[in-house]
């Protein structure tokens, strides 16, 4: 309903699509082929994927071989962590799976189904209070029996950035496959797979300004990872499934604009996102702002704030009712919102989680929806605030 | 107005949002999750509040083109509604959840949430007629009389009803199906729900078992004699007549009936249906819909959810209401409420305590 008005401070969620991206796709509606098919309409249409998977290995530090597209990002971390233990548990004798207590869900769930469905032993590392993975404590765990360490590049809450090429490093030297969900990162920070020291990464489009539908796990090419997906054998056998060639051109085009654009971006964003606690603290000078408080620790376009008192419920209606679209945590199947596994993590409780927003900024965002934000807060908070008073 | 329209996924709630839409006002919809485990789908016609009555009052909320939010009142509810029921019949009474919930949860919890962000009423598809008297709000029975729920809504005050709009009550429950239809809401098939909504399979003895466990004790005659047993009297209501497990049959050959429940000493006395009549009943903790009437002044009284009211004196004293009834009527239970009318108007609620026959 009505997007025209609306303030969209939720980018970390889905972004618009770029105009280069919808060009690139629109150019591929009219055609026809299956990229797996021999004539000359599937070459066609395999060429077009071709040209996209070495645009997107190119702009990303990877070898086009490397590239395995997918449906997007979720697909990608389920291949990464059941592909990466399904290879070694029983073949190499390592069942243990490590990944940080604050991962996106779409790892934590695959490493947690590992655990109660496939033997398993799943270790989640806690994080410090700004979420930093303990580097210490992963050093220990991570051993000789384990199979792939999981680490998100940037969290997608709170920002926090992780030194990905230091637990690359700590895997290695245990034998085990080093993953990174890098689809917060890709766009707003360097990221680059070689230099990372990285198995196994994870990026999706939709996030960049290209199509929902359509990702990437990037994998060194002596990675055998049991695929999940079984089919005709497309991506190496790895991942099989006629893939959405359009998708792939419209993601190739996206990552182009992001990469180029990045250290720019970086900057504005976080000149924003400035405005955005100027903002907030003005409205609730008793804001808690978490992750990094250091630019360089953190992702530039997301800002989480907990307003003591004020409930999500609350928060929710209120800021939907300006017409601000932004995060209150994540949000079960039925609809309720919950706090998030994320700021439990940083050891806030339940009612604390339950006070938090996210707002994140993305290539279209502007001072204008600082400026909204800063009129909506301030009527949004007192009747949160008494919201809060009547629920207890 | 700036209406919160409570939506549980059922066809009256649907319409009952769509006619506040249409009539003019500031509509968003809720769903209220209640339960402390849902269930993914619906099974059958009982219970609610499933992840599919979630999906299907969303459903109804698009196509109305109205903002949609679902809460999460699951502690509320197993608090003020669900631990009541379960605590009621542990003290040998037989309660109206669905009462409770109207009186804690819809008309209390739900408003007082709605009135911080800045609405005016709560709108449901109770079937129930509001009207501005001259002495303040009336509620009234609705049009339809078999599906009128005045009973349950009994219980709420002036304030309340303030803050209340019932768009259903001067329909009949197929009009309303059929108006469902019309205005494309997929939930214009789907049956009602219908016995306790937290109770999904039906089986309430088989809840109540789970909750309070077995307590055995003895079911006897109105001379004291035992003459069986019970597995707790939780599955006993006053009036039941059947699942009496009762080995001999009465020596005058007619069946027998639960005429008491006794928590204290774990007795149900079960006796012959002219030992069930009642010409007096009392009630405590009263509510009024508008002002408390002292009385003593002449009105209808209803005992049960769906049952034939019945002319008596009532009157008000001390903290009880007292109905002397001009005709003895059998199965009468504690904890049920006890609503006065005058005519079609609701005049207050109280919950059993005493009989007298």
């Amino acid at each position: 309903m009505a997007p025209v008005s609306r303030t969209y401070l939720d980018h970390a969620a889905t972004t618009p699509l770029v105009a280069a991206a919808i060009e690139a796709m629109a150019a591929q509606w009219g055609t026809v082929g299956n990229p797996s098919s021999l004539h000359a309409s599937g070459r066609a249409a395999r060429r077009v994927m071709e040209e996209s998977r070495e645009q997107v290995a190119e702009l990303l530090g990877a070898r086009p071989a490397e590239v395995i597209f997918t449906s997007g990002g979720t697909e990608a971390d389920n291949l990464a962590v059941k592909g990466a233990y399904g290879a070694r548990a029983r073949p190499q004798g390592r069942r243990r799976v490590v990944v940080s207590s604050t991962e996106h869900h779409a790892v934590l769930d695959p490493a947690r189904w590992l655990g109660s469905s496939a033997g398993a032993d799943v270790t989640e590392i806690g994080v410090d209070p700004v979420g930093r993975v303990d580097l210490d404590a992963l050093s220990r765990i991570v051993d000789d029996r384990t199979a792939v360490v999981s680490i998100l590049w940037a969290n997608n809450e709170i920002g926090t950035v992780q030194p990905v090429p230091e637990i690359a490093e700590i895997a290695h030297r245990a034998g085990a496959w080093a993953h990174s969900d890098a689809v917060q990162a890709v766009g707003h920070l360097p990221v680059d797979f070689a230099a990372s020291g990285l198995d196994l990464m994870t990026v999706t489009a939709h996030k960049l300004g290209g199509p929902v539908g359509v990702g990437a796990l990037l994998a060194r090419r002596d990675i055998g990872l049991e695929p999940v997906q079984h089919g005709g054998g497309q991506e190496r056998d790895v991942r099989s499934g006629t893939l959405d060639v359009a998708g792939a051109a419209g993601f190739a085009a996206a990552l182009a604009i992001a990469i180029a654009s990045q250290a720019a971006e970086r900057e504005r964003l976080e000149s924003l996102r400035a405005g955005l606690v100027t903002a907030v603290l003005a409205a609730a000078p008793d804001a808690v702002v978490h992750g990094p408080s250091d630019p360089d620790e953190r992702l530039p376009g997301v800002l989480n704030v907990e307003l003591p008192g004020c409930s999500a419920d609350a928060l929710l209606l209120l800021l939907d009712a300006a017409g601000i679209d932004c995060s209150t945590g994540s949000a079960c199947t039925a609809g309720v919102a919950e706090p998030s596994h994320v700021l439990l993590a940083l050891g806030r409780t339940e009612r604390q989680a339950g006070s938090a927003l996210r707002f994140s900024l993305g290539h279209t965002s502007s001072q204008a929806d600082v400026d909204a934000l800063a009129v909506a807060l301030p009527e949004v908070l007192t009747r949160s605030r008494a919201f809060g008073g009547v629920v207890g | 107005m700036r209406v919160l329209a409570a939506m549980s996924g059922g066809v009256d709630s649907a319409v009952a949002a769509a006619r506040a839409v249409e009539a003019g006002h500031d509509v968003t919809g809720v769903h209220l999750a209640l339960s402390k485990n849902p269930q993914s789908y619906r099974t059958g016609a009982r219970g609610c509040c499933s992840k599919e009555d979630a999906h299907d009052a969303r459903r109804a909320a698009d196509v109305l083109g109205i903002p949609f939010y679902v809460w999460d009142l699951s502690d509320e509810f197993a608090a003020d509604v669900v631990d009541d029921f379960v605590a009621e019949y542990a003290a040998g009474r037989t309660p109206n959840p669905c009462l409770r919930c109207n009186e804690k949860i819809k008309f209390a919890a739900v408003l007082q949430r709605g009135i911080t962000l800045g609405f005016d009423a709560v709108c449901t598809g109770h079937y129930a007629r509001l009207t501005s008297g001259p002495e303040g709000i009336e509620m009234h029975r609705a049009a339809d009389t078999d599906k009128d729920q005045s009973y349950v809504l009994g219980v709420l005050t002036q304030d309340q009803l303030a803050h209340a709009l019932f768009p259903l009550g001067d329909s009949l429950k197929s009009e309303v199906r059929a108006e469902a239809e019309r205005r494309g809401l997929a939930v214009a098939d789907k049956p009602d729900s219908h016995d306790i909504c937290f109770i999904a399979d039906g089986d309430t003895a088989g809840f109540l078992d789970r909750r309070l466990g077995s307590r055995p004790g003895p079911i006897a005659d109105t001379d004291g004699t035992t003459i069986g047993q019970h597995d707790g009297t939780h599955h006993y209501t006053v009036g039941q007549r059947k699942g009496l497990r009762i080995g001999t049959p009465a020596a005058d050959g007619r069946p027998r009936y639960v005429l008491d429940i006794s928590p204290v000493t774990n007795t149900v006395t079960v006796g012959p249906r002219e030992a069930l009549l009642v010409r007096e009943i009392s009630g405590i903790r009263p509510t009024w819909t508008d002002r408390p009437v002292v009385g003593p002044w002449r009105g209808q009284v209803q005992v049960r959810a769906h049952g034939e009211p019945v002319t008596a004196e009532i009157a008000y004293a001390g903290d009880r209401v007292v109905a002397r009834l001009d005709e003895p009527i059998a199965g009468v239970a504690a904890g049920q409420a006890l609503v006065s009318y005058r005519g079609s108007q609701v005049v207050g609620s109280a919950t059993i305590s005493e009989t007298v026959s």
